[in-house]
């Protein structure tokens, strides 16, 4: 009998040997990994959304097929297979993007799909990427309904879903301000916008049921025009003003509200307002509350792997990284962690019992690249490092991930804005558990959950 | 009462907003039988050179005041190049066409500015805020406004004013109105048409374009801001009866009123109340409240 350190010593032997024997295989190794990757290029999501996901991604591709990532995530490209970007403009709405997905599969070949930052987008896309068996990561959208309604197994996201936006904002202005009294919104009229009101008006009714909503104001998607709603906040007189404003429509609001003074009376809570920061320099009122899904951007915690994110990101753009190219970020080395690890439990499980012949088709076997399913059975619950900390694929059987989040204060110091007052929330006070939809989550009192 | 104050101050400044946006169209359309779609890429173009010429202006560190000569001198290049361009470059081919082949050849070139747009200035987007806040403000009635506002409020009395006095009493307003009712027999009493298209659409398109150089102080510059606007403008025009300036005038005072009371009042319909404005005034008057009248064809 062998002991178990000597049958490792020995498959490890073999397997050396076998991958020097094996050379037609070493050039198997070359051949590039082509992700397809779908992000706004055009249109009001580019700017602050698309562009920084598709700068990160295009900077994490280069580092990666570089070797030179920070640890455990500093492998050449995926398992020493370089990466290729497939990159497809999002813009166009549901029905255009189906048609590029099936390109992107059918003629370009990708072998994984990571993208997407609308909602829509996300819900049109699933079922799709199902009935091609395409394995998809869902890298930025926030709708929980993509695991909580459906179930599928070749759609991931790395990235948590929008309940927490809610549910830490409003913690976190309960510590800020516990007595206030009334508050109000300001949010487009479309299922984003709605959603996110729908889960802030649910929240407060559960912290704090004795405040008033003063107004909701619902001004359609890029309206521009803000005159009359913010006189409407201010004549409500809210303590509060929550809002899910996003890109040109954020910034157009807080162009013409911040000078007019609606913030010397209210407190404003951007729950999306993280990647518009750089850009409003001057016209964000200090002691804003600000989130970022997640411990992104200008919250993300100090690490090697962020100071790398950064730094790549930065040599490409003339800012840092926003919460978009966090999200990226994650996706990217969520895949990788998951392609290594079905790679490496393919080598393990083919390694031969002593046993000689055979050893050459085992091998071979072994050092093809994983399966789709390979990599989906390596992906379901996986737990990996990434520039905001550690993320875990524990909802959606195993598909959505989780993470905790941050809220804090904005403070301009110079021709910067920073974040001060940052608190972090874990992930079971700002998630629900597996099986528990968002809402009724909410509306049972928010009970943190067992992962 | 103070409520009832905010609505009227805030729907003046909409309207003023809208008529500047909605005036160019409709008096290309009133001229030349032209839908002209590409007029939300001139407003686009607009609000983009603005935020260029006057954001240089002020980066440079000149006279911050002079940020508003620089948003009008954009308006009237991107008028000068953008209308002679597009009039004599296409349009004039096509004129005596069907009124949709027109509708779609404009809506070609919208298509071919949108991108232009995004070749000259990427996707990333352009601010000019400073001329917002740079007049101060002023306060009525426990809210505080912009005198920015008024800004709009007197562009837009200056640029109705002008037109109408330009239409009614000048010269050349009265060829105008000539080739507004009958283009043939204008061109067969000596009038050349060609040039007073050239004119109404050069003077449209810098109509255009000043509407998105006055916007671009209030916004974020970024593609897509064009359709959003021809959307509205076209709402506009057409509750005022296509070509008739008072009908724009008009048009837009009670679309900006309504959209500001149900913001005010009723917020879940803010959407639907233009709309719903628009509906109600087809159902009445099915060509808009100050359309010409038309002999019928038998």
């Amino acid at each position: 009998m062998f002991s178990r350190i000597a049958y490792t010593r020995l498959a490890a032997t073999m397997l050396a040997a076998a991958a020097t024997l094996l050379s037609p295989l070493a050039g198997a190794q070359d051949k590039p990994i082509r992700i397809g990757l779908v992000t706004f290029l055009s249109g009001p999501a580019a700017g602050p959304f698309g562009v920084p996901a598709r700068i990160a991604a295009e900077a994490i591709a280069e580092s990666l097929n570089k070797g030179k990532a920070p640890a455990p995530h500093n492998s050449r490209g995926f398992a020493g297979s370089p990466v290729e970007l497939v990159i497809i403009d999002e813009a166009g709405g549901a029905t255009k993007q189906v048609a590029e997905f099936r390109n992107l599969v059918q003629r370009q070949n990708v072998d994984f799909v990571i993208g997407y930052i609308s909602s829509g987008d996300c819900l049109a896309i699933a079922p799709v990427a199902e009935e091609l068996r395409m394995l998809t990561v869902l890298f930025d959208c926030g709708t929980p309904r993509v695991f909580e309604e459906g179930s599928f197994k070749y759609v991931f996201r790395t990235r948590a879903h929008a309940t927490m936006d809610a549910v830490a904002g409003a913690r976190y202005l309960l510590e800020k301000q516990p007595d206030l009294k009334s508050y109000a919104g300001i949010n487009q009229n479309y299922a984003w916008g709605q959603d996110s009101w729908t889960d802030w008006t649910a929240v407060m009714s559960a912290l704090k049921p004795d405040a008033k909503v003063a107004t909701s104001q619902m001004p359609r998607f890029g309206a521009g025009q803000y005159g009359a709603e913010i006189s409407a906040l201010m004549q409500s007189g809210a303590d509060v003003i929550h809002s899910s404003l996003w890109g040109g429509d954020l910034e157009a609001f807080m162009l013409q509200s911040t000078p007019r003074g609606l913030y010397r009376r209210s407190q404003l809570i951007l729950v999306a307002g993280e990647p518009n920061l750089h850009r409003l320099v001057g016209n964000v009122p200090d002691g804003t509350i600000v989130g970022a899904r997640g411990p992104h951007g200008l919250f993300a915690p100090k690490s090697a792997l962020n100071d790398w994110l950064r730094e790549i990101y930065h040599a490409k753009a003339d800012h840092y990284p926003n919460y978009s190219a966090y999200s990226v970020a994650q996706a990217m080395l969520g895949l990788k962690t998951a392609y290594e690890k079905a790679r490496l439990e393919k080598v393990q499980k083919a390694i031969p019992m002593g046993a000689a012949p055979g050893v050459k088709e085992e091998m071979e076997k072994a050092y093809m690249p994983p399966t789709t399913e390979e990599v989906i059975a390596a992906f379901e619950y996986l737990r990996f490092d990434t520039p905001s900390g550690k993320v875990s694929m524990q909802l959606g059987k195993g598909h959505q991930a989780v993470q905790g989040t941050a809220y804090g204060t904005t403070r301009q110091v110079g021709k910067e804005i920073v974040i001060e007052n940052v608190k972090y929330y874990p992930m079971e006070q700002v998630q629900p558990p597996e099986g528990q939809s968002s809402l009724d989550w909410i509306k049972g009192g928010m009970k943190p959950g067992k992962w | 009462m103070s409520q009832l104050l905010a609505v009227l101050i805030d729907g003046i400044t909409y309207s003023s907003w809208l008529f500047i946006i909605a005036v160019g169209l409709t008096l290309i359309y009133g001229v030349m039988k032209i839908l002209n779609i590409a007029h939300g890429s001139l407003y686009a173009i607009g609000a983009y050179t603005a935020a260029s010429i006057a954001g240089h202006w002020l980066a440079e560190g000149y006279a911050p005041m002079g940020s508003y000569a620089m948003i009008l001198l954009s308006a009237v290049l991107v008028g000068l190049i953008a209308g002679p361009l597009i009039e004599r470059g296409l349009l004039r081919f096509m004129y005596g066409r069907d009124e949709i082949v027109l509708v779609l050849v404009t809506y070609a070139v919208f298509l071919i500015l949108e991108d232009f747009v995004k070749l000259v200035w990427g996707v990333d987007p352009y601010f000019l805020f400073q001329p917002y806040g740079l007049l101060g403000n002023f306060d009525i009635g426990g809210l505080t406004y912009p005198n920015y506002n008024l800004v709009l409020f007197g562009a837009a009395l200056l640029i109705g004013g002008a037109l109408y006095w330009g239409l009614t009493k000048t010269r050349q307003g009265k060829i105008l109105i000539a080739v507004i009712h009958d283009r043939e027999m204008a061109g067969a009493l000596g009038v050349n048409v060609g040039r007073v298209y050239l004119v109404t659409f050069t003077i449209g398109a810098m109509l255009g374009a000043l509407g998105g150089a006055l916007t671009a102080p209030m916004i974020s510059v970024q593609p897509g801001i064009g359709v959003e606007v021809i959307v509205l403008a076209f709402a506009v025009v057409v509750i005022g009866g296509l070509g008739s300036l008072t009908g724009a005038a008009l048009g837009a005072i009670i679309v900006g009123l309504v959209r500001s009371a149900a913001v005010h009042y009723l917020p879940e319909v803010e959407l639907f109340s233009i709309y719903l404005v628009m509906a109600a005034v087809l159902i009445l008057r099915p060509k808009g409240m100050f359309s010409a009248a038309e002999a019928r064809k038998i």
